[in-house]
């Protein structure tokens, strides 16, 4: 418990570990010791600091959170994808019971708590008091490993789950796509009943190996007292598509981080996303595309749709590095506000250095059209129908780039339990 | 049908409607003809339900309720229907699905049973036939990349869909060729029947000719000024309106 010790001098005051222990993976020495220096010395972001100008965590900081495993009689209506093979994770611990027992031969899933010390982290922990968290508290994760020239059939789910009041689980997912192999990952955030101020704290280190197909498809679904903050930092070699498919349907404070750093040519990134907001839900999504060198496409599409208090902040921020010629780097933000108390921050930010690149980026922030919906309302449907089908119209096209069919199920399912709208 | 008694309604504190009659009875053609800025539009609008419009004086019996008390849906479901003058483009929401979304809302305020899929589908193919839309922009985005002739027939189409009890066609007539306007016009007068009227709003005579009115209304100035047989609208077009103005000031 040194770190407890530490902190009473540090500049740190917030509550957040003083009932956690430090992890007992094995993670890199050096990691460590800079985590628990970061979280030390590093006061809890304000809106004053840049990156979360527009979401407040002070509420995080002064809750003291523990981490203990819990149990459920049943997981069925976490379960996203039926065909796939899972691993069930409750408040960040293994639930074997839950999970699937065999997975493909090419695969080589490891739990982190039970696997070799890990290789120095890519994340950034420098000032990342989050990282630093995740790092220092590491609950357990999981490393998948796809052999190369894997053609993985059944997606595998990673299914987090979170049980109880006050838990955080600091959960760390790697992913290894070998060379030329494929496979679609889920993760799945979710919340069992009506638990109060649960916090995920996740990690994911992604490494897409040379022509590599990983498409990630991300559902959140935790429940409105939920806080959540998630990083995805990926590494894309060169010939690899990579796509990360964010659909955020319930939460209470969401933040989620991904960023792709492109290393080799002939890479394509896709990074699409939409969220449905209301009551007063916060949903962050902050996005970095560097691209490192030439001959690279990237796809960014965002549309969220906001009501009642809500706010939803977008930060897509695109680097082309100076030797990166020949990029194409589309950026698309699109919001729906549904009401007038809901609010859009966002913030779209290209940074070229290379002179030969196609590059665009668009925001949009409205309501829906009132010609159209009395249009529709003079034809005889209800106000409610009419704005449905304005929304859906809007979305779908988010929407529809998730490919998976069942999760596209699951996810309009979902759209039809919390908003009341099918799709 | 209908019966209109001194309407009168304002936007923006302008006045436009300043005491209109009218009554429309089943099996009835109505045109209403009028100089730009007298108030055909807005009338259509009001009628329709849209906001933007206060009324302040006056009622309207649809069928022995109140129309006025009604809001734009209710007003659609009871039987009334608008062909836009500007149908509004809505990209993502395809013709079809909200055709039928709207068709099976009606049936469930008649309390009927929905619409079955194979009857709603043979339903489109014979009345998209009878105003020559092609099926595939009837399952387009609504309107989306139309043409203007384009618009105007999938505003009957869907007149055909919705068989409403009284229509009014707002300038339907205005930026249709004459290929056009006779497909619109044969359109309206195969829907025509002794249970349903219509009310064709209209600067010229041209569209008259083919959709023969029982009844020429001039509305000018928020009023119906002069009513009389279809010749009225050959006159009107023949002599413009300076004729009914001089003819009102003295």
């Amino acid at each position: 418990m040194a770190v407890i010790e530490q902190k009473k001098t540090g500049l740190n005051s917030s509550t957040i570990w003083n009932q956690l222990s430090e992890t007992e993976l094995r993670i890199d020495s050096q990691d460590k010791e800079m985590a628990l220096r970061v979280l030390n010395n590093t006061p809890m972001p304000t809106t004053r600091t840049e990156a979360w100008k527009y979401t407040r965590v002070s509420k995080l900081g002064k809750i003291e959170f523990s981490n203990q495993g819990a149990q459920l009689t049943s997981i069925d209506k976490y379960i996203i994808d039926e065909s796939g093979t899972r691993l069930v994770f409750i408040n960040g611990h293994l639930s074997e019971e839950f999970s699937s027992e065999e997975f493909q031969d090419e695969l080589n899933i490891t739990l982190l708590s039970q696997g070799e010390e890990l290789a120095p982290s890519i994340l950034n922990l420098d000032d990342e008091i989050f990282h630093s968290l995740n790092t220092a508290f590491l609950t357990d994760g999981v490393q998948i490993e796809i052999a190369d020239n894997a053609n993985v059939e059944r997606t595998i789910q990673i299914i987090h789950i979170l049980k109880g009041e006050s838990v955080i689980s600091n959960f760390k997912t790697i992913i290894k796509a070998g060379k030329s192999s494929q496979a679609n990952i889920i993760q799945g955030f979710f919340a069992e009943g009506e638990g109060k101020s649960n916090f995920c704290n996740s990690t994911s280190e992604i490494f897409v190996g040379e022509n590599a197909a990983l498409t990630v498809d991300k559902v959140q679904y935790e429940n409105e007292s939920t806080f959540h903050i998630s990083t995805e930092q990926v590494q894309q070699e060169k010939n690899s598509v990579f796509t990360i498919n964010t659909s955020t349907l319930n939460g209470g404070l969401v933040r989620n981080n991904i960023n792709i750093d492109v290393n080799g040519e002939n890479c394509v990134s896709h990074m699409n996303g939409v969220y449905l907001l209301k009551n007063k839900q916060h949903v962050d999504n902050h996005t970095v595309m560097n691209h490192k060198v030439a001959h690279c496409d990237s796809h960014e599409l965002y549309k969220g749709v906001i009501d009642d208090k809500a706010t939803a902040v977008f930060n897509g921020k695109v680097y082309v590095r100076p030797d990166a010629q020949k990029i194409n780097a589309f950026q698309s933000n699109g919001n729906v506000l549904l009401s007038d108390d809901a609010s859009v921050y966002s913030k779209p930010e290209l940074e070229i250095y290379a002179d030969d690149v196609k590059c665009s980026h668009g925001s949009t922030t409205g309501q829906l059209d009132e010609e159209a919906i009395f249009y529709l309302q003079a034809r005889g449907l209800s106000k409610k129908s009419a704005h449905k089908l304005m929304v859906s119209a809007f979305i779908g096209e988010a929407l529809d780039m998730t490919k998976n069919e069942n999760a596209r199920a699951f996810i309009d399912n979902l759209l039809l339990e919390r908003f009341g709208w099918d799709f | 049908m209908i019966k209109i008694t001194d309407l009168q309604a304002k936007i923006d504190d302008k006045e436009i409607l300043k005491g209109l009659n009218l009554e429309v009875k089943p099996g009835e053609i109505h045109a209403i003809m009028g100089p730009n800025g007298a108030g055909k539009s807005t009338l259509a609008s009001v009628l329709a339900g849209r906001e933007d419009y206060e009324i302040t004086g006056g009622s309207v019996d649809f069928q022995g309720t109140d129309l006025l008390d009604m809001n734009t849906e209710e007003r659609a479901r009871e039987g009334l229907f608008l062909a836009f003058q500007y149908p509004v483009e809505i990209p993502g929401v395809s013709n079809i699905n909200f055709l039928r979304t709207a068709i099976n809302e009606i049936r469930e305020h008649k309390k009927k049973d929905p619409i079955s899929a194979k009857d709603f589908m043979a339903m489109v193919r014979e009345k998209s036939a009878l105003v020559e839309l092609d099926s595939k922009l009837a399952s387009r985005s609504v309107n989306e990349g139309f043409s203007g002739g384009e618009k105007k027939r999938n505003e009957i189409f869907q007149m055909a869909m919705l068989e409403p009890k009284l229509a009014i066609l707002d300038e339907t007539d205005s930026g249709l060729d004459i290929d056009a306007l006779r497909i619109v016009a044969n359109g309206v007068n195969t829907l025509k029947s002794d249970k349903n009227a219509t009310i064709v709003i209209t600067h010229y005579q041209r569209l008259l000719d083919y959709i023969v009115p029982d009844f020429v209304h001039v509305l000018y100035d928020g009023k119906i000024v002069k009513t009389g047989g279809k010749e009225l609208a050959l006159e009107l077009e023949e002599k413009g309106y300076d004729w009914i103005k001089e003819e009102l000031a003295n």
